[in-house]
């Protein structure tokens, strides 16, 4: 837990940061809730536990940076700054989504934000950052891309070939794994050759940094530096949070694997007394930044805001189907 | 007007557009050297940062480009032959000619994919492909294919100035081949086929370097006073579907000649798409003159059993007239 750089931090921005994460966190279990009423076609990955990663790194980045998300990325766009309505519009698949419901929770993308795109196939968005990441170098822009990435997709060829290409001609990257423990029902560590994601940065030649990725202030620290380091030019870094999901690998999950359990309740509540958005809390308190109430304030002001845009979603029209031979090719 | 081959017409193309617009750069393994022809001398011209050698990674060679693309650049790139697309099926397919859409119209992604087909002669399968077809029914893509230095200069500048994502495949086998390029500006439209010969009796739609065989027998049946119209497609997405049907209604019947497999192949699409179209001017059913249904073998003899050829090509156009 970092200390001397989060007591330098004005209260403003720490409360921002919790004000952030909240606001994930109330907006996936907003999700949860619509999902068990059957009112999200589909399917949805929440990131409940994940909320200091997605806002940590997301609070690096400046205007005009880019990001590439995963499956499981509704908490990164909410940590970008997307705004909330069009979001959820979205997951719901209305015609007032950010992607007019083309997209649904899998494609969710707005680039006014810098959200390239959110891409399905895992690994399959690190080409496309670091492609952004090219044509930034080129152009002199010195915007950076930040691919979200999982510990599964580290196993992906297409991570190996990002890595390297980002490395040799110091892309301006920052590679942020969420290394959650699990892809669906399996074990990074049985599946990978060595016990950290991050061990792979120096095969290719550049820093790899671990950090609890459930210490936004810890999150942010690193993301800060990696995105300064990329922004000089001096290429990329990855850098891997250690966290945990606490919702299955999609909402359903128990139904849907009929009781096929790949991980034990009690490591559940284990992480669970490491929720980022608790720990925070009380560290901010405790630092005398706020009190118990002005942190129950800032919960009840994103309980409201989520409801109006719950309601917002719900009341939305849907696309017209024959809007779905609409936007193939550009003029 | 300058006598050319093929691929100094396409590196000229791609010259030409890389003075034109900035934004222009081409991604692909030996770029920079460009020993294959098609980009040789643009690094000396336009730098290595803008023809750019890429590591042997087909599949993020294509998503960088198409990240660049989202971020505002034009990037070419070049797969070399085109079974090696195949690394990068994922990206083609879920990310090139999906996320326009998927985002709702926010993304423009203009990206020229050159790709090289057809046998070049007993090098084995995997470097003996055909496969546009497997590109054709997925929708977002466009997919071009010349068979003239004309052709290739004119489309491949077509292609650079459109806005979406465009497969460019060229015949392998076409490298000797010579033709007329006009010194001044053109480009050559998608969506339009070439009538390459006249005639009434018998429409051959041919790709790649069939166009040759074709108009070899072509030769011979005009002795018989038996004409065959040829069309060269040079779009099959968008596909030139009136100068087919134009055709078919004249001549009422219909080969399609591909190296490429019948099965699901190019022809299958001419053909399902002339019988839901123009069934009343067919005389006999489209037939199909493609590439056995087996992987491309080595051996000459072999290999030239399992490409078609005139003979096939003739018998077919008998069939069709008895």
């Amino acid at each position: 837990m970092t200390n001397t750089s989060a007591l330098q931090s004005s209260s403003q921005w720490l409360l921002e940061l919790y004000r952030r994460m909240c606001t994930v966190r109330r907006f996936e279990e907003a999700v949860s809730e619509l999902f068990a009423q059957g009112r999200v076609p589909g399917s949805v990955h929440l990131s409940v536990g994940q909320e200091a990663s997605a806002v940590g790194a997301c609070a690096a980045l400046q205007p005009g940076d880019y990001i590439v998300s995963t499956h499981r990325g509704h908490g990164h766009l909410v940590a970008r700054g997307v705004e909330l309505k069009p979001l959820m519009a979205e997951i719901l698949c209305r015609k007032t989504g950010v992607c007019r419901g083309k997209g649904g929770s899998l494609h969710l993308a707005d680039l006014s934000q810098g959200v390239i795109g959110t891409v399905g196939i895992v690994g399959g968005g690190l080409s496309l950052a670091t492609g952004a990441a090219l044509a930034s170098k080129m152009k002199g822009d010195g915007k950076v891309a930040m691919p979200f990435l999982g510990d599964g997709s580290s196993n992906q060829g297409s991570f190996h070939e990002c890595m390297n290409m980002a490395s040799a001609w110091s892309l301006p990257v920052v590679f942020v794994c969420e290394n959650n423990l699990y892809g669906i029902s399996t074990r990074f560590s049985y599946v990978a050759s060595t016990p950290d994601v991050a061990d792979r940065a120096a095969a290719y030649n550049m820093p790899g940094v671990v950090v609890d990725g459930n210490d936004v202030l810890a999150v942010h620290d690193a993301a800060r530096e990696a995105v300064a380091r990329a922004r000089r030019g001096e290429g990329p870094t990855l850098l891997e949070c250690k966290t945990y999901r606490w919702h299955g690998h999609f909402e359903g999950e128990d139904v849907i694997f009929q009781g096929r359990s790949y991980r034990s309740e009690d490591e559940i509540e284990q992480w669970k007394l490491k929720d980022p958005i608790a720990v925070f809390g009380r560290l901010l308190q405790e630092k005398g930044a706020v009190t118990a109430e002005g942190l129950a304030e800032i919960q009840a002001e994103v309980r409201l805001l989520m409801d109006e845009v719950v309601d917002y979603a719900l009341c939305s029209p849907w696309p017209e189907p024959e809007e779905a031979l609409e936007a193939l090719y550009a003029d | 007007m300058t006598v050319m081959k093929m691929i100094p017409a396409l590196n000229e193309a791609i010259r030409e557009e890389m003075r034109r617009d900035e934004r222009v750069f081409v991604l692909g393994e030996d770029a920079r050297v460009g020993p294959f022809g098609l980009t040789a001398g643009l690094a000396r011209e336009f730098g290595t940062e803008r023809v750019r050698d890429m590591p042997i990674c087909e599949g993020s060679i294509a998503g960088v480009a198409i990240g660049a693309a989202a971020a505002g650049l034009r990037p070419i790139v070049d797969f070399s032959l085109c079974g090696f697309s195949f690394l990068a099926f994922d990206q083609l397919v879920n990310n090139a000619s999906m996320l326009r859409y998927m985002m709702a119209g926010q993304l423009t992604l203009p990206i020229v994919f050159h790709l090289q087909f057809g046998a070049l002669g007993s090098v084995g399968a995997a470097h003996s492909h055909t496969n546009y077809s497997m590109f054709m029914n997925v929708p977002g893509l466009k997919i071009v294919q010349p068979n003239t230095p004309y052709d290739a200069k004119g489309l491949m500048k077509t292609a650079i100035r459109d806005n979406n994502p465009v497969m460019f495949f060229v015949p392998a086998g076409g490298r000797t081949m010579l033709g007329d390029v006009p010194e001044e500006e053109y480009t050559v439209p998608f969506g339009k086929a070439r009538i390459v010969r006249e005639g009434s009796d018998v429409t051959v739609v041919a790709l790649g370097v069939m166009l040759q065989k074709v108009e070899k027998v072509a030769v011979q049946f005009e002795k018989y006073g038996i004409g065959i119209e040829i069309i060269d497609p040079r779009s099959l997405v968008p596909l030139d579907r009136k100068t087919i049907l134009d055709s078919v209604a004249k001549t009422g019947r219909l080969i399609v000649v591909d190296e490429g497999h019948a099965t699901c192949g190019v022809s299958a699409e001419i053909s399902a798409m002339v019988s839901e179209e123009a069934f009343g001017s067919l005389k006999a059913p489209v037939l199909r003159v493609c590439s056995r249904d087996v992987p491309m073998p080595a051996s000459p003899p072999m290999e030239n059993y399992v490409i078609p050829d005139e003979k096939r090509i003739s018998d077919a156009i008998e069939t069709l007239l008895d």
